[in-house]
């Protein structure tokens, strides 16, 4: 073997060339394709199979009136146009937005905050971090239930401590139309920030401490010290942490399954929970693969903005 | 970014990640600094528990103690009825199988799928590459929700619903797995695996004999994410059966709830119970856990 060619390894073309058609040197590179397809096989079938074949099939249920029991007929946008006169959707699609516009920067900006606090070196911080990203572990449809235990007007240990500091919903947490939304946004905020924690303290981790001395020897303080050296060189976990953030909350339906089932008087039903009623209640799969396409849609767009808008601001160094 | 060398400071030690600069400051304000932080720290972390702590407590209290005015959290009398009485008011023995079984055997297939496809893209030069790349990214992107109705309803036209190959099938590859580990292998010396090759290693052991045991960190963490996530789902399982028997854990309470709201003493057992195999995975694979995010595209 010859030592000259480093960058492709073991591509034996060159010694192919000279000797005639001996199969097997021939198509190494060829057998080479063949492997990797070979190891691609299983991904492959499954994926085509039961997620870009389902997602073709979506499509185009959602111009039919599917119910499961009769054959699909199709209706055109009909199921389009219905959505965008149904006050079901517009009330689902509006409390998504809230939910993501409330527990998404509060997420972030939280999990940034027990980060930087959980980065430094002192008694309890295993404790404290282990603790803060245990509930992303656990499942949602199982500790929802001891939420909702928690904030029972009645024998709930929370409730009744909120109540010693004056906060007493008439109705009870859950069931008072007014705050049941708020109670389940904190669940989703307790639910993933330990998990945005973690990607945090590893962005943390990686940035040199030098840069911190130079900043200091420039005299700057600790605000100036976070403003321009640990938030620009964070910009990356910001990006992948808010996308994540974003993407999740405007999927949300575990905790609001389990605590209110999308109530009191539908505040808390979110686009997730309504394709589910729709289509697993109601039978109604046509119209709600509509909803689930109008719901990815909006998703993919304002993942796309995030991603443009935070790439634009990004500082390197 | 993503070769950045990193002290992957693992959360059950203490290690000091970064030595204080602080030179003149007075020793003792720092000391009062780190004391404000220790007891902050260790008040939000008591309450991120606060939940899983009501639920340990409510479990072992009597039912007479559950519902009594005044709430409180220390139990005033131990009993563990709701512990044996779940498993007779729910097929929870059932359940609990059914959830090991679905989430073990996705998390061991898809670990080895998952790595098999992200071997071919990482390390093997091949024709479609960029193809088969832009796929996984694209089905990354999308929500699995969109998916759920057709494939409820394939699974239907198979005979597959209230059953667990139903549940695990489709669950046995996933683009994120295969992007996380994509961005792994990349990151990997090239020089064993060359070597193997001019040994004349066929790929599939140097897949299986090189690559994966230098991947344990991701291979491990990426384990706890889909381990955790099918542990915990909730949506697939309620659609895919309608009666607790065939449900997972999260699914079977979640219904059982529906049908009685007010036993919470049975419910906080049966969710304790149903925790606990998720904790012990994490707590036993923590250390690789934080080097795992580190170490690969998702810091």
């Amino acid at each position: 073997m010859t030592t000259t060619s480093t960058a492709e390894p073991r591509v034996r073309a060159p010694r192919a060339d000279t000797s005639p058609p001996r199969r097997r040197r021939m198509s190494v590179t060829a057998r080479r394709s063949l492997t990797a397809w070979l190891f691609l096989t299983p991904t492959l079938l499954i994926l085509i199979a039961f997620t870009v074949y389902p997602m073709v099939q979506a499509a185009y249920l959602s111009f039919t009136d599917y119910n499961l029991i009769r054959a699909a007929q199709w209706v055109g946008l009909d199921n389009y146009i219905e959505l965008l006169s149904d006050d079901a959707f517009w009330n689902a699609f509006g409390n998504t937005v809230l939910y993501a516009a409330v527990v998404t920067p509060v997420t972030v900006v939280l999990a940034l905050a027990f980060a930087l606090m959980l980065n430094q070196a002192f008694v309890g911080r295993a404790f404290a971090r282990t603790a803060i990203f245990l509930p992303f572990i656990v499942s949602l449809g199982i500790i929802a239930i001891a939420w909702a235990f928690l904030l029972d007007p009645n024998i709930g240990l929370l409730s009744h401590w909120l109540s010693l500091v004056g906060i007493v919903p008439e109705q009870g947490w859950l069931s008072d139309p007014r705050y049941a939304m708020a109670a389940v946004m904190v669940v989703g905020v307790w639910k993933n920030v330990g998990f945005y924690m973690v990607i945090y303290l590893a962005g943390l981790q990686s940035i040199p401490v030098d840069m911190y001395e130079a900043a200091r020897l420039d005299g700057a303080g600790v605000w100036q010290r976070f403003r321009n050296v640990t938030l620009p060189l964070l910009s990356n976990q910001t990006l992948l942490v808010s996308v994540l953030a974003l993407i999740a909350t405007l999927q949300a339906f575990d905790q609001i399954y389990v605590m209110t089932r999308g109530g009191p008087f539908f505040r808390t039903e979110t686009l997730v929970m309504l394709v589910y009623r729709e289509g697993f209640q109601e039978l109604r799969f046509g119209y709600a693969s509509a909803i689930s396409f109008v719901l990815v849609l909006f998703v993919f767009v304002l993942s796309m903005v995030q991603f443009g808008y935070l790439r634009r601001k990004q500082v390197t160094y | 970014m993503a070769t950045t060398t990193l002290d992957p400071a693992p959360p059950r030690r203490p290690s000091a990640a970064r030595p204080a600069p602080a030179r003149s400051r007075a020793a003792s304000s720092r000391r009062a600094a780190s004391w404000l932080l220790a007891i902050t720290s260790i008040a939000i972390g008591l309450l991120m528990l606060l939940p899983i702590i009501w639920m340990l407590f409510t479990a072992f209290k009597p039912e007479s103690d559950i519902v009594s005015a005044p709430p409180t959290l220390w139990p005033r009398e131990l009993t563990l009825e709701h512990f044996a009485e779940v498993w007779e008011r729910i097929p929870f023995a059932r359940l609990y199988v059914n959830t090991i079984v679905f989430a073990g055997s996705v998390t061991v297939i898809s670990l080895l799928f998952d790595s098999m496809a992200a071997y071919a893209l990482a390390r093997l030069p091949f024709k479609g590459r960029a193809v088969v790349m832009v796929l996984i990214l694209l089905l990354l992107m999308l929500p699995f929700q969109v998916t759920l109705i057709p494939l409820y309803d394939m699974l239907n036209g198979l005979g597959l619903t209230n059953t667990l190959p139903g549940l695990i099938v489709p669950r046995m590859t996933n683009a994120f797995g295969i992007f996380f580990l994509t961005q792994f292998f990349l990151s990997l010396p090239k020089d064993l695996e060359e070597a193997a090759r001019v040994d004349g290693a066929s790929e599939w052991r140097i897949y299986w004999g090189i690559i994966l045991p230098l991947s344990r960190p991701a291979l491990l963490t990426l384990g706890l994410f889909h381990f955790q996530y099918n542990w915990n789902d909730l949506l697939w399982p309620l659609v895919m059966s309608s009666s607790v028997e065939t449900s997972t854990l999260p699914a079977g309470l979640a219904l059982f709830m529906g049908q009685h709201v007010v036993e919470y003493g049975l419910l906080m057992a049966g969710s304790l119970l149903a925790m606990l195999p998720v904790i012990l995975f994490f707590l036993l694979i923590q250390r690789s856990f934080v080097a795992g995010i580190a170490t690969t595209g998702l810091k």
